[in-house]
């Protein structure tokens, strides 16, 4: 890509200049062309660049209009509003465990469930599938991440949890709930919504952006590597499991977190079946609970009073760099498969 | 049971998994949109084109949310994607070496996955609190920045598909190098980059946790942009989450609108860029 090595007839235009006639036509002369050219390009190289710059701007702006924003509260509570659990509107009083937990835990739900299924996924596009048959799967899968999040939302809320709290939830405790340890994590009325209930809805959401990074990291894989791999009789699960993998690990990861990251900013799917609420008495994951996205979604318009709405814009802020450090940090693993698969070719 | 016959059970179990997590995948697919379809059809009806929302327990439609998203989703895609396909431009074909480029492409690619609900508080930081109240335009600046890093990415990877060899031909004819991206590599990536707007413009149509904070909502009609606006995403979401039937069957056609609209965006987008691959 070296575009600009390739453009000297720019500075040729310096002589001619002068006997040049500014015309405004869209098919002007010759001379025209250059001195128009000229300024031309100038300007428009820095109108590019500014709007270039102004993506960076955005983020800055963002970080610091929230933390200009939330001052009152850091203020007050300082980092203990990192652990502390009351969250009390009327008493002035905010802490943010609760949503912080609910925001990892159905995170995290969402990930133990997405992670293997996208795998499977993947692999079923790259190794198993017939030809034909790739693209239209490939589509359908990522419509999945087209629908929009209020879709979601309603779908979890009307349809999907009533049924999955009238026989999932019962059959998760009668089986996994007996088991010492984890038996609590599946304690409690089966209402369907609930931290579980996001999680898994969450999952749904995520598959498709994991799937699509892992096909896409798997499809790097040299032909050669497998083919060898094959040609020592190994089997299509021991080439993706011994080859494959140990090639691409560090996209896959990457895919990982771009998940991740997606599913601790989600909002509104989760609002919906979440339950929201800001007491928490036990482990279980069939209780209702709340998240940061999700407590601002409820809470944000009724917010009155100044250390009110600065507490959730504090939420917003922190949300805000816990997804940006999991994204960068996704991009990074990214892009070192990528200069990794640059340097083999 | 030797190591062989071993080998090669592990092998079919893990393709039989492999089988099931696509079948699960689809299968939700399939059962959203059933639903969706199912649930959604019931509700729609002339009135849902023609009235405004009502209050409880009233005949009514979606006539001012569906105006309202229009207006909305429209001028935010007019006011993002120049500002989107400028700076992709400048992705493409002066940032592909030197510092501003990656660390741009690098942010860019963040803000793409952020989550849509802090640019809803940014926009209401920097622009509700100072216009007194909620209103159309902060919904509209909300979207636009949401339409921004889609536009960016995809049209920066549109223009770098342009083969080389077509921009040292109009250099070649001594042509200036913004005439040669405006005129050459832009128009030769033209579907390329229309299909970037259109996603664009499918992703913004079913955002609601940016408008929370921005646009609010509307029960009646109003196309003033300084007034809140009513819009299908955020009715849809007070409709479901009430306790009235018919507005849950309002939020049903709704809903349905949104997801046919939004699935058609996405396969048109998809059928242009194939044909552009094609060429």
């Amino acid at each position: 890509m070296e575009i600009t090595a390739a453009s000297p007839a720019v500075p040729v235009s310096v002589t001619t200049d002068n006997t040049a006639t500014p015309t405004k036509s869209r098919m002007p002369g010759p001379g025209s062309v250059r001195k128009g050219g000229r300024f031309g390009d100038v300007l428009f190289f820095n109108l590019t660049r500014t709007f270039a710059v102004f993506t960076l701007l955005m983020l800055a702006g963002i970080i610091v209009s929230l933390f200009v924003s939330s001052w009152p509260s850091i203020e007050k509570f300082g980092l203990s509003f990192l652990w502390t659990s009351e969250w009390n509107p009327p008493m002035d009083r905010f802490g943010a465990l609760i949503p912080i937990y609910g925001t990892l835990v159905t995170s995290v739900i969402a990930l133990v469930i997405a992670v293997p299924v996208s795998f499977g996924i993947a692999v079923f596009l790259t190794e198993l599938s017939p030809l034909w048959l790739r693209r239209p799967l490939g589509t359908a899968i990522e419509l999945l991440a087209a629908i929009p999040s209020i879709v979601y939302g309603m779908w979890g809320l009307l349809v999907f949890a009533p049924l999955f709290g009238q026989y999932v939830q019962p059959f998760l405790q009668a089986t996994l709930g007996n088991i010492p340890g984890i038996g609590a994590l599946f304690s409690g009325p089966p209402i369907g919504i609930g931290l579980l209930c996001a999680g898994i809805i969450l999952a749904i959401m995520i598959i498709p952006f994991i799937a699509s990074v892992m096909r896409d990291v798997f499809e790097v894989t040299p032909p050669l590597l497998k083919e060898s791999a094959f040609g020592l009789g190994a089997t299509t699960w021991e080439v993706v499991w011994k080859v494959v993998l140990p090639y691409t690990k560090v996209g896959v990861v990457g895919g990982i977190m771009l998940g991740l990251g997606r599913a601790l900013g989600e909002t509104m799917a989760v609002t919906f079946v979440i339950g929201n609420t800001n007491f928490l008495s036990d482990v279980s994951l069939f209780s209702p609970g709340n998240s940061i996205t999700s407590a601002l979604a409820n809470e944000f318009q009724e917010a009155g009073s100044g250390l009110h709405s600065a507490a959730l814009i504090e939420l917003g802020l922190i949300l805000f760099l816990i997804t940006f450090i999991v994204l960068a940090a996704s991009k990074v693993l990214l892009l070192k498969l990528a200069v990794h698969e640059g340097a083999k070719t | 049971m030797n190591l062989r016959t071993k080998r090669k059970l592990i092998n079919k179990t893990a393709l039989v998994l492999s089988l099931l997590a696509m079948t699960f995948g689809l299968v939700w697919l399939l059962w959203i949109l059933v639903e969706v379809f199912r649930l959604g059809v019931g509700g729609l009806s002339w009135d849902l084109f023609t009235k405004m929302t009502p209050p409880p327990g009233t005949e009514g439609g979606l006539l001012n949310a569906i105006v309202g998203s229009f207006i909305m989703v429209g001028l935010a895609t007019l006011l993002g994607t120049p500002i989107g396909m400028l700076a992709g431009i400048y992705l493409a074909e002066y940032g592909q070496r030197g510092w501003l480029g990656s660390v741009t492409r690098f942010i860019n690619d963040i803000l793409l996955s952020a989550p849509s609900i802090v640019i809803g508080l940014f926009v209401y930081a920097v622009m509700v609190i100072h216009m007194g109240g909620f209103s159309g335009i902060a919904g509209v600046v909300a979207l636009a920045l949401l339409v921004i890093p889609v536009v960016v990415r995809t049209t920066e990877n549109m223009l770098i598909l342009v083969p080389n060899s077509l921009r040292e031909a109009a250099f070649a004819l001594g042509a200036h190098k913004w005439k040669v991206i405006c005129f050459v590599t832009a128009r030769a990536a033209r579907a390329g980059i229309l299909t970037g707007i259109l996603l664009a413009i499918a992703r913004i149509s079913g955002e609601t946790a940016p408008l929370l904070f921005t646009a609010l909502s509307n029960q009646f009609w109003s196309i003033d942009l300084l007034e809140p606006m009513a819009n299908l995403p955020m009715t849809i979401f007070k409709f479901a989450m009430s306790p009235f039937q018919d507005w849950q069957k309002l939020a049903w056609a709704g809903v349905f609108l949104i997801t046919m609209g939004v699935l058609a965006l996405n396969i048109l987008a998809r059928v242009l860029f194939k044909e552009e691959i094609k060429r």
